[in-house]
């Protein structure tokens, strides 16, 4: 199979002398970091062990749905489980997972600048993540919380006496390193950009992610307080909650929702952002469209403000505004179409090839098409009233965030591995995992398609015996996608001594970043680049290694 | 010591290869003292107004006439003592980009509420 | 007449602006771009809190309209003396605190200084007239969900006798004062730490920081102060003054 693979050679290659990772040495030059790569190093580890915590969650989720009878845990213990599920997977995995990683690694060099604008904040930003996961730690260990991660009330706030007090903090303390991240990003973009990098030389990387930051900064400060109104209806009996006091539940869930579903677009905008540049490099073609790609991305933004209370049509609220809702959520699909759209155009005539990140890549499309789609079914009023609070709703978000934004994230592990590491990862078994994951996924979560929409309820520990075969399938198909997740952990963590020595651009990709050394240098840039070419112009790319020796750092 | 402020004239033009991140200059711009105090005390007869006015029955203006001295006092704070009146494009936006969203989060919310018994809200 | 005067330092600045004042971070290429990118910072950072705050004015209005007649009785039972002079010091701190910019921008210290003590001592003036409404309130029992009871609402009072309630009703006055504890509690924890970040900015001024070009923090605590004061300018009549005419 042909490859676009271009390593130094290996019997003389060396790591650069001087990167970001060995330029100081010592726990205190890490925990007290301002360099905005060794923070996105942190909140890879981070985030990979909350990962794992919320997958063995799921493990016993698949495990107990086995069976049609609550015979492995009670079903209280299974409401913990997928309430612990849903707050790790959402707060402190798929929020963080592609911004604090690789944004926060990329951003900065992607535009030119030598750090975000506010180092400090970011180094906060991460100590606030680490508080979040060990309250949530905390909640585990303390009995767990089993509102789901939804906080519903009344039941969060009058009928539970769980640890509900911490898990609220707990997310507000995320909300909070999630909006400075947002913060940091957005101030970088508009303000420290290299000379010559206009906003449409930026990769469609940036685009997507100041998008994100959008939502980041607005949406998430009134998630913030809800949860502080939640709490304080438990601790002190305020009750503007509570029906009995005179309070409405739906108004939590208007404020709830005016968060979490912008969420779902600061979870998968950073996505879209990866997909754009591994389409790109890998079929050796700029992407099509790149003006309609971007102000996609920042009209997802602003209609994902538009449509939040689809989460709730059969919540009690007025036929009148579900069908404003509902009408709103169908323009919403659009901008996420035409990505979709320019994506496949970008395919069409490209010379491709299938390495991993790319191998990833394909996954998403086809499973956030599908996921997508089953969106717009969900946001019709009629089909919403059959298929919500059912498994065709886990599914639909499964399908998106999982065969979606996890396949893009760890497309992006990938792709920028040999940047951040100086290292490549191996090509075959990494191969091999991905179609692990890609048949792993589709064996988990189709059959719950169909178990949704012949009415198995969702949060449920037991179920109807005539639903067990899907069930079956789902579970044992849990087992092959966690397989698919554990050899990255694996052998990224092997690449690290024993990977082949990539090279500045292994891939000859277009992009700054890919124009310096690997790892970087902790300042990224010897001196300020002067941008005059476009985003993945890959003729100027060929034209300067024709004809400049490639400085590597 | 005064000198005519010339909006046209910056201090270094922008190469027009160079990226816009070249700095506006507009936050050298110091307001004077007396503007401050000028302000503050329109604040303060405005806020005496909206006390004395809600002594006088006006209905369900009175709602509005409180809300719509509120915004006064609002704009004052935020065009003078924020300096938003001599701030970039940008800031400006950005302003308005936060007014944006707290109205979508109200408005939008209020159709359910308004709709759900229609004429007994 | 003009309103606006260039700095002095205007012409010079570009010459400052190409050594290195210590206070220049090493990722920015010049004072003028780190000033431009801390209060676009902090601009950002007051979106989220109008979006904070807004999640609480959006709860007042739906419930206001709801149960309007608790919510009258309820802003009646309020000192309007209170509201009006703590508006006042608002108001009052805010100009201070402008006064204060304008000192670090025309890099006088005594004034810098001056005009931030008096601004804390504005903010504390504040936070003791509300300490004592709200020992007030805890004597009269409207404390929601702690020591609650609508008893002294439900049959008006000397200066409202008119502001009778039926008893549903009158509970419904717990609604009104939730949303009052979390909003001006909310506002005042903003002002607690406004306060002690002032605290810890006048110590840095009186050590000089912030007159030598280095006017980022005070302008961008201004801007933060300021919008605290806003919060109230708009907490004021929506919690003190409804149907006060009656």
């Amino acid at each position: 199979m042909s490859t676009i693979v271009s390593l130094p050679d290996q019997s003389t290659a060396t790591l650069p002398k001087v990167s970001y990772l060995n330029k100081e040495y010592g726990l205190k030059s890490w925990l007290l970091t301002g360099d905005h790569k060794r923070i996105a190093v942190l909140y890879m580890i981070s985030i990979t062990f909350f990962f794992f915590i919320g997958g063995a969650m799921a493990a016993l989720i698949r495990l107990e749905l086995l069976t049609p009878t609550t015979d492995l845990l009670a079903a209280d213990t299974y409401n913990k489980v997928f309430t612990a599920h849903g707050l790790i997977m959402v707060f402190l995995f798929l929020v963080p997972s592609v911004p604090a990683t690789i944004g926060n690694f990329l951003i900065p060099i992607m535009v030119g600048a030598k750090d975000l604008a506010f180092p400090k904040i970011n180094l906060l930003s991460w100590y606030l993540y680490i508080a979040a996961g060990i309250m949530m730690i905390c909640v585990l260990v303390f009995g767990g919380v089993d509102t789901g991660w939804t906080f519903t009330t009344p039941l969060s706030t009058h009928y539970l006496n769980t640890n509900v007090v911490t898990a609220g903090l707990a997310v507000f303390v995320a909300g909070f390193s999630s909006i400075f991240t947002g913060l940091n990003f957005i101030v970088t973009i508009h303000r420290m950009r290299a000379p010559g990098m206009t906003w449409f030389r930026l990769p469609l990387f940036v685009w997507s992610h100041y998008a994100a930051s959008i939502l980041m900064v607005l949406g998430t400060p009134v998630l913030a307080i809800t949860l502080v109104l939640v709490v304080l209806e438990r601790t002190i009996g305020i009750g503007v909650f509570d029906p009995s006091k005179g309070g409405d539940p739906l108004l939590f869930q208007h404020l709830f929702w005016f968060y979490s579903h912008p969420a779902v677009y600061i979870m998968i905008l950073p996505g879209m952002g990866v997909i754009s540049e591994v389409i790109s490099t890998f079929s050796r073609k700029r992407v099509f469209g790149y003006t309609a790609v971007a102000f996609s991305s920042v009209a997802i933004a602003v209609f994902g403000f538009f449509v939040w209370a689809h989460h709730m049509f059969i919540m009690g609220i007025s036929n009148y505004s579900a069908l404003v809702f509902s009408l709103l959520t169908m323009l919403v699909a659009v901008p996420s179409a035409i990505k979709i759209f320019n994506w496949s155009a970008t395919l069409y005539k490209g010379s491709i090839t299938f390495e991993t990140p790319m191998l990833y890549a394909f996954g998403f499309l086809g499973l956030f098409t599908i996921g997508g789609l089953t969106g717009v079914f969900l946001g019709s009023l009629g089909m919403d009233i059959h298929l919500t609070e059912t498994y065709f709703i886990v599914a639909h978000f499964h399908f998106v965030m999982v065969g979606g934004m996890l396949m893009a994230y760890l497309s992006g592990v990938h792709f920028w591995w040999p940047k951040i590491t100086g290292r490549m990862y191996p090509e075959g078994v990494s191969k091999l995992a991905a179609v692990i994951t890609f048949v792993g996924f589709i064996l988990t979560f189709f059959p719950q398609f169909i178990l949704g929409y012949l009415g198995m309820p969702r949060r449920y520990a037991a179920y109807p015996p005539e639903f067990q075969v899907l069930n079956v399938f789902s579970s044992a198909g849990a087992s092959v996608l966690g397989v698919g997740y554990l050899l990255p952990l694996l052998y990224l963590t092997w690449s690290l001594k024993y990977g082949k020595i990539a090279g500045a651009n292994p891939w000859q990709a277009t992009g700054l970043e890919w124009q310096i050394q690997s790892p970087p240098l902790t300042e990224n840039f010897a001196e300020t680049p002067i941008v005059t070419h476009e985003a993945y112009d890959y003729e100027w790319l060929a034209n300067k290694t024709r004809n400049e020796v490639q400085t590597v750092g | 010591m005064e000198q005519q402020q010339e909006h046209h004239h910056h201090l270094h033009v922008p190469h027009p290869d160079m990226g816009p991140s070249e700095p506006t200059h507009h936050e050298e711009h110091i307001v004077t003292p007396k503007v401050y105090l000028i302000v503050g005390a329109s604040l303060l007869v405005f806020t005496a107004t909206t006390t004395a006015v809600s002594y006088v029955d006006l209905g369900e203006f009175n709602a509005v006439v409180a809300l719509a001295i509120a915004c006064i006092k609002m704009s004052l704070v935020v065009l003078f003592f924020m300096h938003v009146k001599y701030s970039s494009k940008l800031t400006r936006l950005t302003v308005a980009c936060g007014f944006f969203t707290f109205l979508v989060l109200i408005t939008m919310t209020m159709t359910d509420y308004i709709s759900r018994a229609w004429g007994r809200w | 007449m003009d309103s606006q005067s260039v700095a002095a330092q205007t012409v010079e600045t570009g010459h400052i602006e190409h050594e290195h004042p210590p206070f220049l971070r090493h990722h920015f290429e010049n004072v003028a771009q780190q000033r431009e990118a801390a209060t676009f910072g902090m601009w950002l950072f007051l979106l989220t809190e109008i979006m904070f705050f807004g999640g609480l004015f959006c709860a007042y209005l739906i419930f206001r309209n709801w149960y309007y007649p608790a919510f009258v009785a309820g802003s009646h039972s309020l000192h309007i003396w209170a509201g009006t002079l703590n508006t006042t010091l608002l108001i009052i701190s805010s100009f201070t605190m402008a006064m204060a910019v304008h000192a670090a921008e025309t890099r006088v210290r005594r004034s810098l200084m001056g005009w931030m003590i008096v601004t804390i001592i504005l903010g504390c003036g504040f936070l003791c007239v509300k300490a004592y409404e709200w020992h007030d309130e805890w004597v009269e029992h409207h404390v929601p969900g702690l020591n609650f009871n609508p008893a002294t609402l439900e049959h008006g009072t000397k200066a409202y006798p008119d502001d009778t309630l039926a008893p549903d009703m009158a509970q419904k006055t717990s609604v009104y004062f939730s949303l009052y504890f979390a909003m001006t509690g909310m506002h005042a924890l903003h002002m607690i730490i406004g306060v002690s970040l002032l605290t810890i900015l006048l110590i840095g001024a009186y050590k000089g920081k912030y007159v030598d070009g280095h006017v980022a923090p005070i302008e961008n605590f201004g801007l933060y102060w300021h919008f605290v004061d806003i919060v109230w300018i708009f907490l004021f009549p929506l919690l003190y003054l409804i149907s006060r005419h009656q």
